[in-house]
């Protein structure tokens, strides 16, 4: 319990002292969403309708890209061996990193998604849909993410390999999540397509931490 | 059992089984390959339909049945590997992975070729053709990951992981396009009850999907081989065998 405080409290302590880096990914995800009228055009119904993939493609890039971090820095300084060589369980301190790279990084981002969603013209409806599924879906994209994060840890170039690694991957995700704020958008129910999102982010929090912990011990092998 | 399939955790053991069977998958594998293509392009008769087009169908089933079947192979691996902790297991998925992704590839080319003259485009994103799209990029990802270590054990075990994330990822991926888009035609030789195709056309079907499993293990027993013998290289027996070669 006292490990599992220790690593929150450096987590936040990190955030708080030197935030510009945590802050790209969010700042990406803006950027990447504000492309798309531009590119598209600003026609309103346009946006409407390619809004939802559009903004749940920008989480999953941004989110790739805030991954990187997750325990690369802890690699570089040795601190993950420290935790490999404590008595305290892995499962539980990588879950507790895991949890705080959703915390600090993706919660911002699904903070910012009503402007997002204003940018591209989304109905309310639509965007309760949008924040259900982030909600429920963004802790997937995390938990599995760090299995790829710590398979990739003693690869100097992890990036581009972690991003084909875990886009087919999401695919699944990301088509539940359109499918499920394009129903609200013709006011249809949508809570078919959250309880399957929901089915697979359970399983994902039984499996993910120990497939997270073995990857690890990977890496340090 | 276990007895029997012991020794083959040695990679000697391995390399001398698969040296062994290599020759003959490939022969048997390419004949009945020969035999069946044969059967299907000129003797099977051509469909009310589709006419001769559907006789890409020889092609197109095969590779699509085996890279799916291949990748659960390449899972199976993973899973005894990650739990017994064999090395060869290791070796075998990447002998594996690429040998999957080309028949992925040729799937979907071929079924990119069938598309043309029957729904009139090359490509529609429908759900069968999406999924093995994605399998394709997951073959990719496990060879990428492996491609990426310079310590290939360290290497193995990854892909191990991620190909064991991959097969869990596989069916929803499957019911995900499903729901999501289809115009693929239904199954049509799964049903072994009553074969919704004409016992002419199913015969050098289930031949070629059978000739090219074979043929298929066959290259994978090269590629095992190889990998076994690159991976060796420094081991007394791989040198008292270069040597005892190099003798002869």
């Amino acid at each position: 319990m006292l490990a599992i405080k220790a690593i929150f409290k450096k987590e936040f302590t990190l955030i708080a002292r030197g935030s510009a880096e945590m802050m790209m990914p969010l700042l990406f995800s803006v950027i990447v969403v504000s492309l798309f009228p531009l590119g598209v055009g600003p026609g309103p119904d346009t946006l409407q309708l390619i809004g939802p993939g559009v903004i749940w493609v920008a989480a999953l890039l941004s989110a790739l890209l805030g991954l990187e971090h997750l325990f690369r820095d802890d690699f570089q300084d040795g601190s993950l061996e420290q935790y490999l060589l404590s008595p305290a369980s892995l499962t539980l301190m990588v879950t507790v990193k895991v949890l705080c790279h959703w915390l600090f990084v993706i919660v911002p981002l699904i903070l910012v998604s009503p402007l997002l969603a204003l940018f591209l013209n989304l109905t309310l409806n639509m965007y309760w849909a949008l924040l259900a599924t982030l909600l429920l879906g963004t802790p997937l994209l995390s938990l599995v993410g760090a299995i790829a994060v710590a398979l990739t840890l003693s690869i100097n170039k992890g990036g581009v390999l972690l991003a084909v690694l875990l886009l087919p991957v999401f695919i699944p995700l990301l088509i539940f999540a359109t499918a499920a704020i394009n129903n609200a958008a013709l006011q249809l129910t949508w809570y078919g397509q959250l309880g399957i999102i929901g089915a697979m982010l359970i399983f994902a929090v039984a499996v993910c931490p120990y497939a997270i912990s073995y990857a690890v011990r990977v890496s340090h092998h | 059992m276990w007895k029997w399939l012991h020794p083959y955790a040695k990679t000697e053991e391995t390399y001398r089984l698969a040296a062994k069977l290599a020759p003959w998958l490939l022969g048997l594998g390419l004949l009945g390959m020969l035999l069946g293509t044969v059967w299907g392009l000129v003797f099977a008769p051509a469909d009310y339909q589709q006419g001769d087009a559907f006789r890409i169908i020889y092609m197109h089933v095969p590779s699509a049945i085996l890279s799916m079947g291949f990748y659960s192979g390449m899972a199976i691996c993973a899973f005894i590997g990650l739990v017994w902790q064999i090395r060869t297991c290791y070796m075998a998925i990447i002998s594996i992975a690429p040998v999957g992704a080309c028949l992925t590839f040729i799937a979907l080319w071929t079924g990119a070729a069938w598309g043309k003259p029957m729904w009139g485009t090359w490509w529609v994103w429908d759900a069968r053709l999406t999924s093995e799209l994605i399998l394709l990029f997951l073959y990719f990802g496990v060879i990428a990951l492996y491609a990426s270590f310079q310590d290939k054990l360290q290497g193995g075990k990854a892909a191990a992981v991620m190909s064991l994330v991959g097969v869990i990822n596989l069916p929803v991926i499957h019911f995900s396009v499903e729901w999501w888009n289809t115009l693929h035609q239904g199954a049509t030789i799964t049903k072994f009850a009553k074969p919704s195709m004409a016992s002419e056309m199913l015969w050098p079907l289930l031949l070629n999907i059978l000739a090219l499993a074979i043929f298929c293990a066959g290259i994978v027993c090269i590629r095992l081989k190889n990998e076994i013998f690159l991976r060796e290289i420094r081991r007394p027996w791989v040198i008292k065998m270069v040597k005892r070669a190099g003798e002869a």
